[in-house]
């Protein structure tokens, strides 16, 4: 018999030994022994060596930095460069989030991420009728290059990198950041930071669209080909399961959905003739952090081997940047509970910290306010310091992958991926991502998904402390208020803007841009022009609905 | 028998965040009633005019965006005015407590907070709407 023989003979023995005391010790219990992750995957009591083997440490994990990146994307990981703390803020004017941002970056965050309100996540107007009460209140209001350039009053540039949270419009808000820098005489080559840009997840679920798929993603293949060329160091996309999972899918729908959304901006940009090599570094990922904290480092850790093996692969890139999935990571705000609110400072605080040991690159805490209103200032320095603590305090950070080879890890990352990988065959199956929106596959296993989990909670399978167990009363908390001087203060600007621009040059350009999306040819330099123009984003948006139409969503529940 | 009520799910305001509305459509739905839904970013005209044509008993609001002081009192008027004053308005979402009582005041029926359990909202709705029928 050999050495290793025996050895594996002794385990089982001795995990048989274990089961049978275990099972013993449940019987006498009144809980059962079925235990669940948030996603409703089974938990084994007990994880050891019999789960992983034949686990082949190079071939599934890697060093840091090496393929297939499981242990994370750089060799150095914290060590060489701790995640940009990056707070997504916005709200009332743009002197009001100037303000904020300024606030932010005195305490210690390292990355600007704008948060507008919805008019301009629509690309409409503030003095549009659907604006009405809008103006301000989830975001900061921008219609023109006039506000964006108060946004970044006094920030340099240069130095700061900055995160847009903007998807259907985002052309429009890249070429106004662009403009600004350009302003400040920061060259478009100097500056960095990402648009979100990912209109599939609009469509499968924060619906925030506006145009219909095929013209929406020629614009997306538009800023990919002119980053490339023009603004090298700027994430063209942010490809978004955050919002996929707030709408309820599980963290393997999450993982799924996303990076198959993945697959198909590469698909169309290889379809445009772009080489995949040349755009393929500059896209990167943005998840979120739910309450399971094993299930949520599981999930990361897979996505960055599943993407590695996407672009390997699949898509033959060669360039080593090409295989990484950098990400960005929000901590889940459906996940905070209105009913004690102080609670989900823990809550956060849990989540964040999946994200870290799961390797993000950079970092949003929500606050504990946010079931209310957007955060106060207090309560967002609260989330800002909680990232601070968990870098600086909990000893985390010492250690790359801490939990690289923990049984229970491995191989519920395993388990996970294999999951997400039957997920994306399905995908492909259907002739793509676009094609599953259009038969709204991943839109009905989302709503599947929210409804299984809230009769969970409702026959308290699932247990949310303060609201379906251990409840009390709670103070009123103090929330920040945007007041209607600040839709006043906005409207203002607009109404300047329209009087003292160039009217003629504007209506020459708006018309200019108009030709250049019926031919089809690269819509940012015309796109670019406008802006500078101070033609408004209702402006631009409005002349390319004239030509591409406006998506128009499948009612069903 | 219980009596089916007619309920009128709706999406004001510009926000997307569809997942309450939908989860609230199908508990209703399973709970035996007749639901429909107007889908996103519906103008008050919009929801008005759905709910008198559709003859509901009663519309139930679901907003995120902040707009609500704004969009529901002008809901609660075109309803007065179109010959709706008898169709009840419940809403849901992110609207901070202070503002409940406002609106509360202003006529809206009840408002369902954050965490508030499907199961009270369809025992509310068959124990408040269409009595008296």
């Amino acid at each position: 018999m050999t050495k290793e023989k025996k050895s594996t003979d002794a385990r089982n023995a001795s995990f048989d030994a274990w089961k049978k005391s275990y099972e013993e010790g449940m019987a006498k219990c009144s809980i059962g022994t079925e235990r669940t992750t948030l996603s409703g995957k089974r938990s084994n009591p007990l994880y050891t060596p019999l789960d992983l083997q034949d686990f082949d440490y190079g071939e599934r994990l890697g060093q840091p930095g090496q393929y297939p990146y499981a242990r994370g994307v750089h060799s150095t990981m914290y060590h060489g460069r701790l995640w940009t703390m990056r707070q997504f803020s916005g709200f009332g004017t743009a002197e009001d989030t100037n303000r904020r941002y300024k606030y932010l970056l005195s305490h210690g965050q390292t990355g600007l991420s704008v948060a507008f309100h919805l008019p301009t996540l629509m690309g409409i107007d503030s003095d549009h009728p659907l604006a009405l009460g809008e103006i301000g209140k989830c975001g900061v209001a921008i219609d023109s290059l006039a506000d964006m350039e108060v946004l970044f009053d006094g920030i340099p540039l240069d130095r700061i990198t900055t995160s847009m949270t903007i998807n259907a419009p985002a052309a429009v808000l890249w070429a106004m950041y662009i403009a600004v820098a350009e302003k400040q005489k920061v060259s478009p080559r100097a500056i960095s930071g990402t648009i979100q840009n990912d209109i599939l997840k609009e469509y499968i679920a924060q619906k925030t669209f506006i145009f219909p798929p095929a013209p929406s993603m020629k614009l997306i293949v538009d800023t990919f080909e002119y980053g490339t060329h023009e603004v090298p160091r700027w994430n063209t996309i942010s490809i978004s399961g955050y919002h996929i999972r707030e709408a309820g899918s599980t963290a393997v729908q999450e993982l799924a959905f996303t990076l198959r959304d993945g697959i198909e901006y590469v698909e169309w940009a290889l379809e445009r003739g772009l080489e995949v090599d040349a755009f393929a570094p500059r896209l990167s990922y943005f998840f979120n952090s739910h309450n399971d904290f094993f299930e949520e480092i599981a999930k990361f850790r897979a996505a960055r081997r599943i993407w590695a093996d996407v672009m390997r692969n699949r898509f033959g890139a060669k360039d080593h940047r090409s295989w990484l999935l950098r990400f960005h990571t929000q901590t889940s705000g459906v996940a905070l509970m209105a009913q004690q609110p102080y609670n989900n400072v823990v809550r956060v605080a849990l989540q964040a910290l999946a994200a870290v040991l799961g390797g993000t690159q950079s970092l949003h805490t929500n606050s504990l306010d946010e079931t209310y209103a957007l955060p106060s200032e207090e309560a967002v320095t609260i989330a800002l310091r909680t990232q601070q603590i968990i870098a600086h305090e909990s000893g985390v950070v010492n250690t790359i992958d801490p939990l690289g080879g923990a049984y229970f890890v491995e191989k519920l990352t395993e388990e996970v991926e294999t999951e997400a990988r039957d997920y994306i065959r399905k995908i492909d199956d259907m002739g793509g991502m676009v094609k599953a929106i259009e038969m709204g596959f991943p839109q009905r296993e989302i709503i599947d998904s929210a409804y299984a989990y809230q009769k969970a909670v409702e026959k308290k399978e699932k247990i949310i402390v303060g609201v379906n167990a251990f409840t009390s009363e709670h103070d009123e908390i103090p929330l920040l208020n945007i007041d209607d001087s600040a839709a006043r203060q906005h409207l203002n600007r607009l109404q300047d803007v329209r009087r003292t621009r160039n009217a003629a040059r504007v209506k020459a350009l708006l018309s200019d841009l108009k030709k250049a999306a019926e031919d089809e040819v690269n819509l940012m330099p015309v796109i670019l022009d406008c802006v500078k123009s101070y033609a408004t984003l209702g402006e631009i948006i409005g002349t390319l609905k004239d030509v591409y139409g406006e998506y128009e969503e499948p009612i069903t529940f | 028998m219980k009596k089916k009520i007619r309920i009128l799910v709706a999406k004001p305001g510009l926000d997307g965040h569809d997942r309450g509305a939908k989860v609230i459509c199908r508990a209703l739905r399973d709970a035996g009633h007749e639901v429909i839904y107007t889908g996103l970013r519906r103008t008050p005209d919009e929801i008005v005019t759905a709910a008198v044509q559709e003859d509901v008993d009663v519309i139930g609001l679901s907003i995120l965006s902040g707009a609500h002081n704004v969009l529901f009192p002008r809901i609660l008027e075109l309803l007065r005015k179109n010959e709706g004053a008898d169709i009840q308005v419940i809403a849901g979402g992110i609207i901070p407590e202070k503002d409940i009582l406002e609106l509360k005041k202003k006529g809206i029926a009840e408002i369902f907070p954050p965490g508030t359990s499907t199961v009270d909202i369809v025992d509310w709705v068959e124990k408040n709407v269409g009595a008296g029928d």
